[in-house]
């Protein structure tokens, strides 16, 4: 009674208090939503943001359609990972730059899984570019897709133009094993960064 | 052609019922931060606060789950949160992550979490 939401595994456990978050990013139709909703505990949600390129005039676009105007959705996901700690999973393309939705999602993240499609590696750079851009640490999954070409990681390093140490792996975002294994990949890779190595 | 203007980067629809502040007034809420009502009485609130304040009733939630839950944009959410946190309505339970929080003990804690799912 008196909450808006009847089920109850709607919300974190009362001894939670740190949550921390991912990001899973990549082109148009790489399995974001797919990988997101695979892992989540809870119903994926999704937000809309209603963005303006910067220096439109928000003032006076009251009743004033604008051309500039777009539309941002973020899906995310939650996964409570242990009686005071939980992690949230926010999909997200990487069109859109420099928008305040950028700005909210990758301040305070630790790092971000970049899916990524053999069919077409090359729609994979501006995301990686991006993520550069903001500093953020990130691995690189490339989804299995049926009819997708095969090559071996080297020539996959090779074309997604990698670091030696950025950790590359091939996952199916509809098996949440898999898409597990990655985020593993990610959080080590993360963690090593920071001179501690995991045990 | 009119200058671009920096710093005025904007949301458009927010206007209307944030009262015409697009920015919440302080830059407390990040997108993972957990909110939860105090459970004080409020006074009348707008319909928007009042459903934000009921959904917050139930326990703790993230700021993006707020705004996934109600359907209103992540920007607005942090408005009508701000008022409700200043009117003592609702409160933080998790501390503002920092720019890059790279706790060692919190990546170790998110790798074992995530191994148990194995
Ligand atoms: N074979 C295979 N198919 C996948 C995988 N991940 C996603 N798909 C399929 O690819 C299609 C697109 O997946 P989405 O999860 O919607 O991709 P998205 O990145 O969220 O797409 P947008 O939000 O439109 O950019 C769906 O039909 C998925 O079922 C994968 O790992 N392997
Ligand atoms: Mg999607």
């Amino acid at each position: 009674m008196g909450s808006a939401l009847a089920c109850d595994d709607v919300y974190l456990p009362a001894t939670v208090s740190t949550a921390v978050k991912l990001l899973v990013v990549g082109h148009f139709a790489v399995g974001k939503t797919t990988f997101v909703g695979t892992l989540s505990e809870i119903r994926p949600l999704r937000t809309e943001e209603t963005m303006t390129q910067a220096g439109a005039l928000t003032d006076d676009l009251r009743g004033v359609p604008d051309k500039t105007t777009t539309t941002v959705a973020l899906d995310f996901g939650r996964l409570t990972l242990n009686d005071h700690l939980v992690l949230y999973l926010f999909g997200a393309p990487g069109q859109q730059r420099f928008t305040r939705l950028w700005e909210d999602m990758t301040r305070g993240a630790l790092g971000a899984l970049v899916l990524a499609d053999t069919r077409r590696l090359e729609h994979s750079f501006d995301v990686m570019g991006l993520l550069e851009e903001y500093g953020l640490p990130y691995a690189v999954a490339v989804n299995r897709f049926d009819d997708a070409p095969e090559f071996a990681e080297e020539e996959l390093r090779e074309a997604l133009d990698l670091l030696p140490e950025t950790p590359l792996v091939t996952c199916d975002a509809r098996d949440p094993r898999s898409s597990t294994e990655a985020l593993i990949s990610l959080v080590q890779y993360l963690s090593a960064r920071e001179g501690q190595e995991p045990a | 052609m009119t200058a671009p203007r920096p710093g005025r980067r904007g949301l458009v629809r927010p206007y209307v019922i944030t009262e015409g502040r697009a920015h919440p007034t302080r830059d407390t809420f990040d997108l993972v931060t957990l909110v939860i009502a105090t459970g004080a009485e409020p006074g009348a609130l707008s319909p928007e606060k009042d459903r934000v304040l009921r959904l917050c009733r139930g326990g703790a939630l993230s700021v993006a789950e707020v705004a996934g839950h109600l359907g209103i944009p992540v920007s607005v959410t942090k408005v009508l949160l701000g008022d409700l946190a200043d009117d003592g309505l609702i409160l933080t339970r998790s501390p503002v992550p920092s720019a890059r929080p790279t706790e060692p003990r919190i990546l170790q804690e998110v790798l074992d979490g995530l191994r148990a799912r194995l």
